[in-house]
């Protein structure tokens, strides 16, 4: 059994070294290696979005991601979306708009809403829905999560 | 999951030598979305799992009239939706490609890994079939194409032997007067399991009133997808009506043997694959006349 594997990547802008094992997922690496623990375990086995990242521009579940693959490539997380004037526009909609109680699938929304917003900012509700129906909320039925989305689209535009 | 040791070939021969040292304890990883998961569950165990993203001709995602289309089988689902001389071309593969799971593991899932994964629920497979399409395949022997209807032969099961990998799924250029469609039927709006999905593709005459050719293929209702080759070929020869449309779908239905579980009866999903059927070639011979 070799030993762990060592990885370098963009995480979040900044330049990120880790010793990883093959069988981590992504998910894990954020959170018990890297002590990232904005990413949420959910479901972990690709259902409920919790866990949503940015990796190399697309949206993923970084449970289904091995921390080994993001060798050389960039993964952006919820902790990459504030800045020190404040908190993201989406993170400021989801605040405004009470888009959240328990909180735990709030990370993976609004990372999944920045995938779609940063392209398409003007997304209808129709559109929006659809981009997000990889995650999962059990406590706010959506509605007020989809007006957060489309106000924060608003913003961005 | 026990340690796994992980690879990252940088061409086909290099990854079936890895494969073939490891046969059945060694796995190739495309978008993960099915391998990880049995993985993390242990319904599948490996020592060894094979990156097939770092290899040219399983990145491939190509569209040329005299060529077809090659998809590479590490090419995940976004890419060939967001092409759109393919999106036009193969308008049956789309339908397929954009209902796959959500936006995260479209991110990440291939036509490849559907195929291979061999669930008898696989979205892209009756499209896939109903296509023409055939399976590229590498190994330790040298390389062999099995057409998609053949490729999968039990629930989870496939013809490749250890140390044979899928590096394309290629199709035809699709003639003048043809047109796709899959439809698959769940309870919910998206994120779920067909209970049952048909894939259609017809070929009309220039007139868009007969139908030339038809292939149809369906998902859910028997351990692997199946081929309902009676069906599509009911229709060759035939005008395009409610009868002929009607007579293919209870062929179909003939060629489905379901079963009763949690997500549907027998008698529901054969009723599926009548409606699914004339839905998906309604829509075919929509696509077909240019609609």
């Amino acid at each position: 059994m070799p030993g762990p594997t060592h990885v370098q990547a963009t995480i979040n802008g900044e330049d990120v070294n880790f010793l990883c094992e093959p069988r981590q997922s992504l998910l894990e690496v954020l959170r018990d290696v890297l002590g990232m623990t904005g990413t949420k375990e959910g479901c972990n086995d690709g259902n409920c979005g919790a866990c949503t990242v940015i990796f190399d521009g697309r949206i993923v579940d970084s449970c289904l991601v091995l921390g080994v693959e993001i060798q050389g490539r960039e993964v952006t997380t919820i902790e990459g979306l504030a800045t020190a004037d404040g908190l993201h526009p989406i993170q400021q909609a989801f605040l405004e708009n009470a888009a959240l109680q328990c909180g735990i699938c709030t990370p993976g929304f609004i990372v999944a809403s920045k995938g779609l917003l940063d392209g398409e900012p003007g997304a209808d509700e129709g559109r929006i829905r659809h981009w997000l129906a990889g995650n999962l909320c059990r406590c706010t039925g959506y509605d007020k999560i989809v007006r957060a989305v489309l106000d924060a689209g608003e913003k961005m535009k | 999951m026990d340690w796994i040791d992980f690879a990252t070939p940088k061409t086909v021969s290099e990854a079936v030598e890895l494969l073939a040292s490891k046969g059945d304890r060694a796995r190739l990883l495309a978008g993960g979305t099915d391998l990880l998961v049995q993985l993390r569950g242990g319904r599948r165990s490996v020592d060894l799992v094979v990156d097939a993203k770092q290899i040219p001709e399983l990145n491939e995602l190509s569209y040329s009239a005299q060529n077809g289309l090659v998809i590479g089988a590490a090419v995940p689902c976004y890419r060939i939706y967001a092409d759109n001389a393919i999106a036009t071309a193969y308008p049956g593969l789309m339908d397929a490609a954009t209902l796959i799971g959500g936006i995260q593991i479209q991110g990440r899932a291939t036509l490849g890994g559907n195929l291979c994964n061999a669930a008898p629920s696989g979205d892209s497979i009756p499209p896939i079939i109903a296509l023409g399409g055939v399976a590229h395949i590498a190994g330790s022997n040298g390389s062999r194409q099995v057409a998609a209807e053949d490729f999968c032969t039990g629930p989870g099961r496939n013809v490749l032997q250890d140390g044979e990998m899928l590096v394309s799924i290629n199709f035809p250029t699709p003639v003048a007067h043809s047109g796709a469609s899959y439809l698959r039927f769940i309870p919910r709006n998206e994120m779920d399991i067909a209970v049952a999905g048909v894939g259609t593709s017809v070929v009309l005459d220039a007139s868009g009133q007969n139908f030339v050719s038809a292939r149809i293929s369906l998902a859910s209702v028997a351990p692997t997808p199946v081929f309902a080759k009676d069906a599509g070929e009911s229709l060759a020869g035939k005008p395009v009506s409610e009868a002929t449309i009607q007579e293919a779908s209870e062929k179909a239905i003939a060629a489905a043997t379901p079963i009763s579980d949690m997500r549907g009866t027998i008698r529901q999903r054969n009723h599926l694959v009548g409606v699914l059927t004339r839905r998906t070639l309604n829509i075919a011979v929509e696509r077909a006349r240019g609609g």
